[in-house]
């Protein structure tokens, strides 16, 4: 009798978001305008960079500030502080469109948005809200987030940086690691613990500015895909910060990641389903193309059931991203929802590229053809703001925690 | 002066689609078929939204005539900074058959009815390359007119246009109220900001019938048949000049 009640309950998560699963059948129409108008963007200003920032790992200053300049860098942001003052499908959308033409810039626009503004909108004062958002809507400058050390990715209650307090100041050490934007940012959020004893609730969450005196960056990171964005530690030595840069409550720190990766996690997703789409594209192209057999390869079954394939899994991966955004955008629950979702576009992201250098054979090994970029792209999805098995880990969680398990 | 800038805007087939040819010869296939607002339309709002930053001009308003989806173009038009839209149905038979005439009477009709100062058009639409609306609107306002645009400056009741000639570029005077027709090279349209798309969903667009304008929509043309430019054939290498001559006149060139 109690399991029925459960399932009850279980049921009744799902409609409340699947009222809305009507929206995604056919989308809002300034939301068709805006995906519009960032597909125009990505085709016109984005796609024919995107190979040659890869090879220069160069960092893109003039797409970012005409994105700045569109409010794409701050679309959560109230229009009062200077962002597009729009929900998480608009972002998720834009997200997409803006990764399927270069998946660096995507990046770039998600640690911006999901992990520096994000955390600050949420937790920060008013103040702080001026003086550290609104400067970094328009592109002009970025930020990111210092979670990761040497010794913790996934196990992030182990911060081993310290702060303590000074006087009217606090004093941090400690390294980060694979710090995304590093390079280039202005301005970072970095966790440090602050009491050892309460373990993952001595943590707290700071604001610094960059460069600072005691803040130091590591060598850029070579990395294998988005090669145009910087990766790096953050080293800190005696880094002095005011008492007032602290962001959130003393304590709240791991509370604030997890919060901030969660909605981090939908962006990701966008970003994921940018490069599967890019892919399935390259594929589905080539495939009209290029004839053997007497015929274009695309009228084989072999290379449809490919397609057939990627389409699949992109179409659910996004429909499970839309429905995180929805339910974020109706201030319910969704990290469950956020999980499945990045779970879903990171491991569709890795399929779908996998399957469009199959399809282009050869062709899809050489740097000729984008293929084989959306390869080593789609390879860290499934890695950056929690890996593939965390994100098992959360969905495992909470499906136990429905059957009262 | 009103302040108030009539900005025509079409919907065409977008100009990255490849084109197909019915099967039966009568037209292109549009069902289905990825449109947007006409590339030299886009450079006419642009401008019209500059001039309104500038405060040279007051509103701006963007037209479109078509079926239900010419709504999409205009609500691009806002998102770029138009102030309201005014839609003018037509669809169906009258659709396919709608032609410059019948749109310059309508713009000439709403220009009379909104008291306009300006009306800017693109020079041509990418889908019938008419280059006629502009022309035809001022011949049946009885206004001056500025065509293929490069450059418009406002100086007091008068504009001054740098035009694209086949000579070159000339430049006129001409009195308002006035219609301008834009070029390529008179402005680089913005991409809507996404504030400014919220914006849009809240501007008026209001829905007129050409009849109401006084318009009637008979067509005089006829499309005969449509057809694919002929297969371009491939060439063949003379070694000589003689060659060349006496090949051009065996195949009847000279």
């Amino acid at each position: 009798m109690a399991a029925l009640f459960k399932a009850r309950r279980v049921i009744g998560l799902c409609l409340s978001g699947q009222r809305r699963m009507s929206q995604l059948a056919e989308l809002p129409e300034t939301h068709q305008l805006l995906r519009q108008t960032c597909r125009d963007y990505a085709d016109r200003e984005l796609l024919p960079i995107a190979a040659r920032l890869d090879k220069e790992h160069s960092y893109p200053v003039k797409q970012i500030q005409e994105l700045g300049a569109m409010g794409v860098m701050a679309m959560e942001v109230p229009e009062e502080l200077g962002g597009a003052g729009m929900d998480y499908l608009a972002y998720s959308l834009a997200m997409e469109e803006i990764s399927r033409g270069c998946a660096n810039t995507g990046v770039i626009v998600s640690v911006n948005n999901s992990l520096y503004i994000g955390p600050i909108l949420k937790f920060g004062s008013e103040e702080q809200k001026r003086q550290w958002i609104t400067p970094f809507t328009t592109g002009e400058k970025v930020g990111c987030f210092a979670l990761s050390e040497p010794g913790n990715g996934s196990d992030a209650g182990a911060a081993s940086t310290m702060a303590h307090q000074e006087g009217d100041e606090w004093v941090l050490n400690g390294t980060k690691a694979w710090i995304t934007n590093s390079w280039e940012a202005s301005a970072t959020v970095v966790f440090a613990t602050t009491d050892k004893k309460l373990k993952h609730k001595g943590i707290s969450a700071f604001l610094v500015p960059m460069p600072h005196p005691g803040l130091t960056l590591g060598k850029k990171e070579d990395k294998l895909g988005i090669r145009a964005s910087s990766t790096a530690n953050i080293i800190l030595e005696d880094c002095r910060i005011p008492k007032g840069n602290l962001l959130g409550p003393r304590g709240a720190g791991f509370k604030i990641a997890m919060q901030t990766l969660d909605s981090g996690r939908i962006g990701i997703a966008a970003q994921a389903l940018g490069i599967a789409q890019a892919s399935l594209d390259c594929a589905a192209d080539y495939a009209q193309k290029r004839t053997a057999f007497g015929t274009p390869i695309g009228k084989l079954q072999a290379i449809q059931f490919k397609l057939a394939d990627m389409a699949v899994a992109v179409e659910s991966a996004r429909l499970l991203t839309w429905k995180a955004a929805l339910l974020k955008d109706s201030n319910k629950s969704y990290t469950k929802e956020a999980a499945m979702a990045k779970l879903a576009a990171s491991e569709a992201a890795t399929f779908c590229s996998h399957q469009a250098i199959q399809v282009l054979g050869g062709m899809g090994y050489v740097t000729d053809m984008p293929a084989e970029r959306h390869y080593r792209d789609a390879r860290i999805t499934e890695i950056y703001e929690g890996t593939s098995e965390i994100q098992r880990l959360v969905v495992g969680s909470h499906v136990l925690k429905e059957y009262q398990l | 002066m009103s302040g108030r800038v009539l900005v025509g805007v079409k919907r065409v087939i977008d100009y990255a689609v490849k084109i197909r040819v019915k099967p039966d010869n009568s037209g292109v296939v549009t069902d289905g078929v990825k449109h947007s607002m006409n590339p030299f339309c886009e450079i006419a709002v642009e401008e019209a939204v500059k001039l309104k930053e500038k405060k040279l001009i007051k509103e701006v308003v963007a037209v479109s005539c078509g079926p239900q989806q010419a709504q999409e173009t205009i609500r691009t038009a806002l998102a770029m900074g138009a102030d309201r839209g005014i839609h003018v149905e037509v669809s169906g038979k009258d659709y396919e058959t709608l032609g410059p005439l019948h749109v310059s009477k309508i713009l000439a009709a709403l220009a009379k009815k909104e008291e306009a100062q300006l009306v800017i058009l693109g020079k041509q639409a990418i889908d019938d390359d008419c280059n006629q609306t502009g022309q035809m609107t001022a011949a049946l306002l009885d206004w001056p007119q500025g065509t293929f645009a490069s450059e418009v400056s406002l100086e007091g009741d008068k504009i001054k246009v740098v035009r694209e000639i086949d000579g070159g570029l000339e430049t006129i005077k001409i009195n308002t109220p006035a219609v301008l027709t834009a070029d390529l090279r008179l402005n680089t349209p913005r991409y809507a900001t996404l504030p400014n798309i919220m914006k849009a969903k809240k501007k008026k667009i209001a829905n007129v019938k050409p009849a109401d304008l006084g318009v009637e929509l008979t067509s005089r043309l006829e499309v005969l048949r449509v057809d694919e430019p002929p297969q371009r054939l491939a060439g063949i290498k003379v070694e000589t000049v003689g060659d060349l001559v006496s090949k051009l006149k065996e195949t009847g060139k000279i």
